[in-house]
């Protein structure tokens, strides 16, 4: 399936895939993320639930501390 | 095109004020933002000194305390709202109901992730520009500025602070005026 992750087009090789899977497959190592989903908020608690599918559109973002 | 005086007319929230909220406070208090609201509830330390828009005459003092009389010491116009609290959700939507943009200028990330969260969730009407990778030095095109949708972060997202990695003036205060400049662009570009 054809998603749009961070703004840029990405090939996932499933037809489905749950948020925590998309993380741990595309490696976003930091543990303080940031993610919606088709323009929603989701709770890391809801990680495993939310499930992304072909056209979806996801955002994944690091946060690092520093200010 | 809009004048540059009608920010005059404008509110931005500074949520922390510490290296990237005092620096970004001052730089939007020199052009003549209308209103700045500034909440933190920490107390101005020496080490502070080395990236914050503090005087060695104000160690001690509460930051939102010392930052409005730095402000003020610029440009008597801005009207300067403070808050000496931790910021939490609940609080969040009340302090920065008003404004046009809210800056998130926190140190710890997950301090970060709360605000994005409540804005994006709650306030969905509000943009928030956040920073996030600025410790050490060098490096300055790593540097960047991402969008998505009313949400912006400025900084390089990847190196956190450490021992070895510290905040300092140079990188923090790039992030916190390039936040400014994002405001700025906001406010001028987008029908608020």
């Amino acid at each position: 399936m054809n998603i749009t992750l961070n703004n840029s087009p990405e090939f996932i090789d499933r037809d489905e895939i749950s948020i925590s899977e998309l993380i741990k497959l595309k490696n976003f190592i930091f543990k303080m993320l940031v993610v919606k989903h088709n323009g929603q908020v989701i709770k890391k608690q809801d990680y495993d639930t939310t499930i992304v599918k072909n056209g979806d559109n996801v955002v994944i973002l690091h946060l690092v501390s520093g200010g | 095109m809009l004048s540059l005086s009608s920010i005059s007319n404008k509110t931005v929230g500074i949520a922390g004020c510490g290296g990237l909220g005092s620096n970004c406070a001052v730089a939007l208090a020199r052009i003549g933002i209308g209103k700045l609201i500034i909440a933190d509830f920490d107390v101005v330390s020496i080490s502070n000194l080395n990236r914050q828009y503090y005087f060695l005459d104000q160690v001690g003092l509460n930051k939102v305390d010392a930052l409005m009389d730095n402000i003020y010491r610029i440009n008597r116009n801005v009207i300067v709202e403070k808050h000496c609290i931790k910021l939490t959700p609940a609080n969040v939507t009340e302090i920065f109901s008003d404004c046009e943009v809210i800056v998130e200028a926190f140190d710890l990330s997950e301090m970060k992730k709360m605000i994005i969260e409540t804005v994006l969730s709650l306030m969905p009407d509000k943009y928030i520009v956040a920073g996030s990778g600025m410790a050490g030095w060098g490096d300055n095109n790593s540097i960047k500025t991402l969008n998505f949708d009313k949400l912006y972060i400025c900084g390089d997202l990847t190196s956190e602070i450490s021992e070895n990695l510290p905040p300092l003036a140079p990188r923090v205060g790039i992030v916190a005026n390039m936040q400014a400049n994002q405001v700025l662009e906001i406010l001028m570009s987008k029908n608020l």
